[in-house]
């Protein structure tokens, strides 16, 4: 069964999308990521225009993480304050991100550098990832590792600006999670993902945030980044497509609970080496496309798309 | 398929129509029709055709050309830096049909000379182009050229002409098929009688194409209240998400 997809203007098979979310959302629910990294490459796959599926998947990324943050409140594991000053640096460097974006899209060169983008950070995440799992796998037999001090103290614990974080029980200086947030507020308009893939590594260690926090706190912060990204793009390219973000939350809201569900009975490292794995090979598929000589080498487009 | 009656049932009637003309009417040499001036694209299309029927006063051949409204198109090339193939130049055509296709009773180039497919734009080699900066002549034949064969690709132009067929002397009728990817707007639909290399009589003829239903409504609305689109786009998804969480409270 077809739907066509108004601002994309194609028709799409129902049961691609809902499988497309219902998949990403699965593997968000195993591994604790926000999945949408892997949810636009593979929306760029299926042949949706890459300006459309990136400014959907951030319009899909609203619902998922409502969703999560919801989740994770009812524990009472958000940092409000954290996410605040976060969402300060995430505004301005998503009206950034979303001005980049239209002057890429005028001189023709948005595939490219969002191509070149996911392969660049998936490369990097995947790669950490796995050498992370591998240690990890080894070091389960070598029981009795030292414990972690609560956070090391680096050259950036001796910036002005300092503030009292309580719930994450952190006095540090303001610039870093607002330059934190700008960072994520860029990637999230050039590349339509929520940024948890990079927020939540940086909130532990640049931070050092308690574990605990870290994916309420994160989503919080992402769910306003996200709709600031939805409504820029809206206004600005023009690219947004309510329905195709709409069929992806349907998929991805109940991938989401099997998910969590089914990670709960896997081992950790396992799961994150396989994650890595298959981070990896997005990335050498997206990075072995750029090289490939093109069927034809001139294209044709509408202006100002 | 989508057609509006039966194509036969319209060809007789044009017949007879023509048949019952008073004697002056018939002065006029040509006369033409769509079966249908409305196509509706909705959820689910895949394409369509129309059927134009007409009839002439005897003699002669009929083309039949159909351009999509104009667009403004940008043709990007790419070439290989450092491993990777980057958009490096790019020509913008003005104003180009955003569909072109041609049907004919005989073969074009048996029928009309250059000149004439020239000045009617008879043909995708006829066709006029304009690019909004000068080129050189070498890249505004490759550009050219790399267009028309991305439009071909995506069956937006159609490069082979097709065929109009005569029932008998005077009435004749053509299909004209739109792919699923066709551009909304309105079409004209230009028919010419030739007869001896010239043209000695045309019509025009205006058919509409456009979506209807929701797609439409949403796609309308995306583009004249972009902040209100890009709000209830972020609502809507908030309380999809928010819903979603409600039967999984407990868990």
């Amino acid at each position: 069964m077809d739907i066509y997809l108004p601002i994309a203007a194609l028709s799409v098979d129902v049961f691609v999308l809902l499988g497309l979310g219902g998949a990403v959302g699965f593997l968000s629910g195993v591994f604790g990521v926000g999945g949408g990294f892997l949810l636009t490459p593979f929306l760029i796959f299926i042949g949706i225009p890459p300006a459309v599926a990136v400014a959907s998947s951030a319009n899909q990324l609203v619902g998922a993480s409502v969703s999560g943050v919801i989740a994770h409140w009812r524990r009472g594991n958000v940092d409000f304050l954290m996410g605040f000053v976060l969402l300060v640096g995430g505004f301005l460097g998503s009206a950034f991100g979303v001005w980049l974006f239209a002057l890429l899209r005028r001189i023709g060169q948005v595939e490219l550098v969002v191509t070149i983008s996911y392969v660049v950070l998936l490369g990097v995440l995947g790669s950490l990832m796995l050498i992370e799992s591998t240690r990890a796998l080894l070091r389960r037999h070598r029981p009795g590792a030292g414990r972690r001090k609560l956070h090391r103290h680096m050259w950036i614990h001796g910036l002005p600006l300092k503030m009292r974080f309580r719930r994450s029980k952190l006095y540090i200086s303001a610039i870093v999670p607002v330059g934190l947030g700008f960072l994520v507020g860029i990637l999230s308009a050039v590349m339509g993902v929520g940024g948890g893939f990079v927020m939540v590594p940086a909130m532990i260690y640049m931070l050092g945030m308690p574990t605990a926090v870290v994916p309420g706190t994160s989503l919080l912060q992402i769910i306003f980044v996200a709709a600031n990204v939805t409504v820029l793009q809206a206004v600005s390219n023009g690219t947004v497509d309510a329905v195709l973000a709409l069929m992806l939350l349907v998929g991805g809201v109940l991938g989401a609970q099997f998910g969590t569900r089914f990670g709960t009975k896997l081992r950790g490292e396992q799961l994150r080496a396989l994650l890595a794995l298959m981070v990896l090979g997005v990335a050498v598929k997206l990075a072995r496309d750029l090289g490939v000589r093109p069927e034809d080498l001139y294209s044709v487009a509408l202006v100002g798309t | 398929m989508r057609r509006a009656a039966p194509a036969p049932l319209l060809l007789l009637l044009a017949g007879l129509a023509v048949a019952a003309l008073p004697q002056a009417a018939r002065a006029q040499a040509l006369v033409a029709d769509l079966t249908s001036h409305l196509v509706a694209i909705t959820t689910g299309f895949t394409g369509t055709s129309v059927v134009l029927f007409g009839a002439t006063e005897g003699g002669g051949d009929v083309i039949v050309v159909v351009r999509g409204p104009e667009r403004d198109m940008v043709v990007r090339h790419k070439s290989k830096v450092a491993a990777v193939w980057v958009n490096t130049r790019q020509a913008t055509f003005t104003s180009v049909p955003s569909f072109y296709s041609v049907a004919s009773s005989r073969p074009v180039e048996e029928i009309a000379p250059p000149a004439v497919r020239q000045l009617h734009q008879i043909g995708l080699d006829y066709l006029r182009l304009n690019t909004e900066r000068p080129l050189s002549p070498q890249e505004a034949t490759d550009f050219r050229a790399a267009f028309i064969r991305n439009q071909t690709r995506s069956g937006l132009y159609v490069p082979t002409a097709g065929q109009v067929s005569f029932l008998g002397d005077r009435l004749f009728r053509a299909t004209i098929n739109f792919p699923a990817s066709v551009p909304t707007g309105t079409y004209l639909v230009e028919v010419f009688l030739v007869r001896d290399n010239a043209v000695v009589s045309g019509q025009t003829t205006p058919l509409v194409i456009s979506e209807i239903g929701v797609d439409a409504e949403v796609h309308d609305f995306a583009d004249r209240y972009e902040l209100a689109y890009g709000l209830v786009a972020v609502v809507l998804a908030a309380m999809a998400g928010w819903l979603a969480s409600l039967p999984f409270r407990n868990a």
